[in-house]
């Protein structure tokens, strides 16, 4: 089964008294264990199509389901709950929490959402921090690590709670081009391992090649879906 | 909730300026309410406590009606053998009273035998007058502390006045109840101090030489001032003995005696109820400051960290838990200002009570100060301060949880 599945989807914003139609009628699925890009150039609905797969925030119409849930009724109690359950996020800053050391950012949300027992959590930080190269680096603060540091920390973060789906907004806009690549790396490293879903949205065409599928965005509208070394469909 | 503090804690820390500022001002506040609390409160306590001491009593019985006409010490107004006699067995089986002390008082000319002046006197059973009043003797500035058959306490005033000493022989002459006149003479057995309050420049003379010169045949009394074992619970005494004392009527079945507790005999306590309403208002003043300092710090540490409140909602945190962070840190920071405040603020007391700082209430000088405060006035100034800082925290705690984290996100 699909882990999303998208239906007619479109969302729009009211300002004002002008509707701005930010997403038009998406329909896609999105398989477990994939590597998803979205890509398109600034305003083409990027970000507010993985609000909506985060369950950030809720389509205008359509029908939108993530791991088996129709997130378009959550509550706010509701979506918080599964997203701590369900979804990691990845974010373009990185909001890593400054007052937090890089082994608390990743205990947080074990912590502060899931109620993970110590010896779990401490085996599971161990685990990723090792994996994403940061474990040396543990006890500083996020004003201590570089952007790429951070970004790593960032990921172990999002997989800590062990989310069925990734999401990651523009991941690597703040990073120089190698940092990036080994960034991209990481995550589908992880993603191998873990048998986690990425889906990342960029406009970086250096990074986009390292996605398994790529759907191509135009104001508000899917234009293509590329399968890397495989079929290509509008 | 471990984590919670931790959070919470670093994040004060993060703006130690800022923390350290809103802390202060919550010390200030807390140093300045106990300060006043404990200087105020001593003083009012040891005014009252000079008043009911040294002449007064902690309560009063009188034969109903006899207040109403006391500028003129009425005899046809004392309290009779029978209903005294019932006040007694009354008072006797009473826990909670430490001792009493009958008196009649009366009015009458004092005479040095050169010039005559008119004096106001209580007849007393001096050993248990004081114990009703333990003060009375620190009251005698010279000659012997105790007053046999046949001795007077002249007030201060009426021995300078008249020019009397220790030991001189004076006479006094009144006129009893059915108006025939008598006199005696008396020796001057100490001089006595003026007190605040009535009958604070009285004189004394023994119960039965009271009754000799008013030639009373049996035993009658101007009032009874009655000294409880806790002052704390004057209150609660006095309005038990009404209700037991209110049962006793006379022949026309209305009710024989009144009881009046220190407040009612004794002017101070309009100025000791203007005390209390000026702590209310020191309190309100601190409760304000807490109020908005905390409010004011909590309003730009939630307006800063709206980004922060996105993502650890995005990531799942639920509501309540960011409720909680953001309480919890105006709840610490509180808690600061509060032991700073506490710490400094029972230090000055102590320093006060070393420095043994005097002062002067009416004709009493070199009173000293001695401020004190109770435990429980400490753990009240301390709870309210945590309290509303924990109240002042909701709002943008509040606020902060119902964020949406989509614009808690794009917040730049």
């Amino acid at each position: 089964m699909s882990l999303v599945i998208a239906k007619d989807i479109t969302k729009n914003y009211q300002i004002g008294e002008v509707v701005i139609p930010a997403i038009r009628g998406l329909s896609f699925e999105i398989e477990p264990a994939a590597f998803v890009s979205f890509i398109g150039p600034s305003g083409s609905g990027k970000t507010t199509l993985l609000n909506l797969v985060g369950c950030l925030d809720k389509p205008t119409d359509g029908h939108l389901t993530v791991a088996g849930a129709d997130v378009s009724t959550f509550t706010q109690k509701k979506g918080a709950g599964f997203r701590g359950e369900h979804i990691g996020f990845i974010f373009q800053d990185f909001n890593l929490l400054p007052v937090l050391t890089v082994y608390e950012n990743i205990e947080y949300p074990l912590i502060m959402v899931q109620n993970v027992p110590a010896p779990e959590r401490r085996e599971r930080i161990q685990r990723l921090l090792d994996a994403v190269g940061m474990l040396d680096q543990k006890d500083k603060y996020p004003d201590q690590i570089s952007g790429g540091q951070k970004q790593r920390v960032a990921i172990a973060r999002a997989l800590v709670t062990h989310p069925k789906l990734v999401l990651a907004d523009e991941p690597t806009a703040n990073l120089d081009s190698k940092t990036a690549h080994t960034v991209i790396d990481l995550m589908k490293k992880m993603k191998n391992e873990l048998k986690t879903t990425f889906i990342f949205s960029t406009h970086d065409t250096k990074i986009v090649g390292e996605a398994e599928i790529i759907y191509v965005l135009e104001d508000g509208q899917l234009v293509s879906r590329n399968v890397q070394g495989g079929n290509n469909n509008a | 909730m471990r984590n919670l503090f931790k959070i919470a804690i670093r994040n004060l820390l993060r703006y130690k300026r800022r923390t350290l500022m809103t802390a202060s001002l919550i010390t200030i506040g807390v140093v300045f309410v106990l300060a006043y609390i404990s200087i105020a409160g001593s003083f009012k306590n040891m005014m009252v406590a000079q008043i009911t001491d040294s002449s007064l009593g902690h309560l009063q019985v009188h034969r109903k009606g006899y207040m109403a006409a006391v500028e003129s010490l009425p005899l046809n107004m004392n309290l009779k053998p029978r209903p005294y006699k019932i006040l007694e067995d009354t008072l006797k089986s009473q826990p909670e009273v430490e001792a009493y002390s009958p008196r009649i008082r009366f009015g009458g000319m004092f005479s040095n035998f050169v010039e005559t002046t008119s004096i106001r006197l209580n007849g007393v059973y001096p050993d248990r007058e004081f114990k009703t009043t333990p003060l009375l003797p620190t009251r005698i500035i010279k000659g012997e502390k105790h007053l046999n058959r046949g001795e007077i306490l002249v007030p201060e005033l009426l021995s300078v006045g008249m020019g009397v000493k220790p030991g001189d022989a004076i006479v006094i002459v009144t006129t009893n109840k059915d108006g025939s006149v008598n006199g005696k003479q008396f020796k001057v057995s100490g001089i006595l101090e003026s007190a605040q309050g009535p009958g604070g420049r009285d004189g004394y003379i023994n119960f039965e030489d009271a009754m000799e010169v008013l030639r009373m045949e049996e035993v009658e009394v101007s009032e009874v001032a009655i000294r409880i074992k806790d002052f704390s619970q004057e209150s609660a005494f006095t309005k038990k003995l009404i209700g037991l004392l209110g049962k006793e009527l006379n022949q026309k079945g209305k009710p024989i005696f009144d009881v009046h507790s220190w407040e009612k005999l004794s002017p101070f306590y309009n100025i000791a109820q203007m005390i209390d309403v000026m702590s209310i208002f020191v309190k309100v003043m601190l409760v304000a400051i807490v109020l908005i300092s905390i409010m004011n710090v909590m309003i730009m540490a939630v307006y800063e960290r709206v980004r922060e409140i996105g993502t650890i909602a995005a990531i799942g945190t639920l509501p309540k838990k960011i409720l909680a962070m953001f309480v919890i840190e105006g709840f610490s920071l509180g808690v600061l200002g509060v032991v700073i405040g506490n710490l400094i603020g029972l230090s000055i007391i102590f320093v006060l009570n070393l420095s043994g700082i005097t002062f002067d209430f009416g004709r009493q000088t070199g009173l000293i100060l001695r401020a004190t405060i109770a435990p429980l006035d400490v753990v009240i100034i301390s709870g309210i301060v945590i309290l509303i800082s924990v109240l002042a925290s909701l709002q943008p705690a509040w606020k902060a949880s119902r964020m949406e984290p989509i614009k808690a996100l794009r917040h730049v």
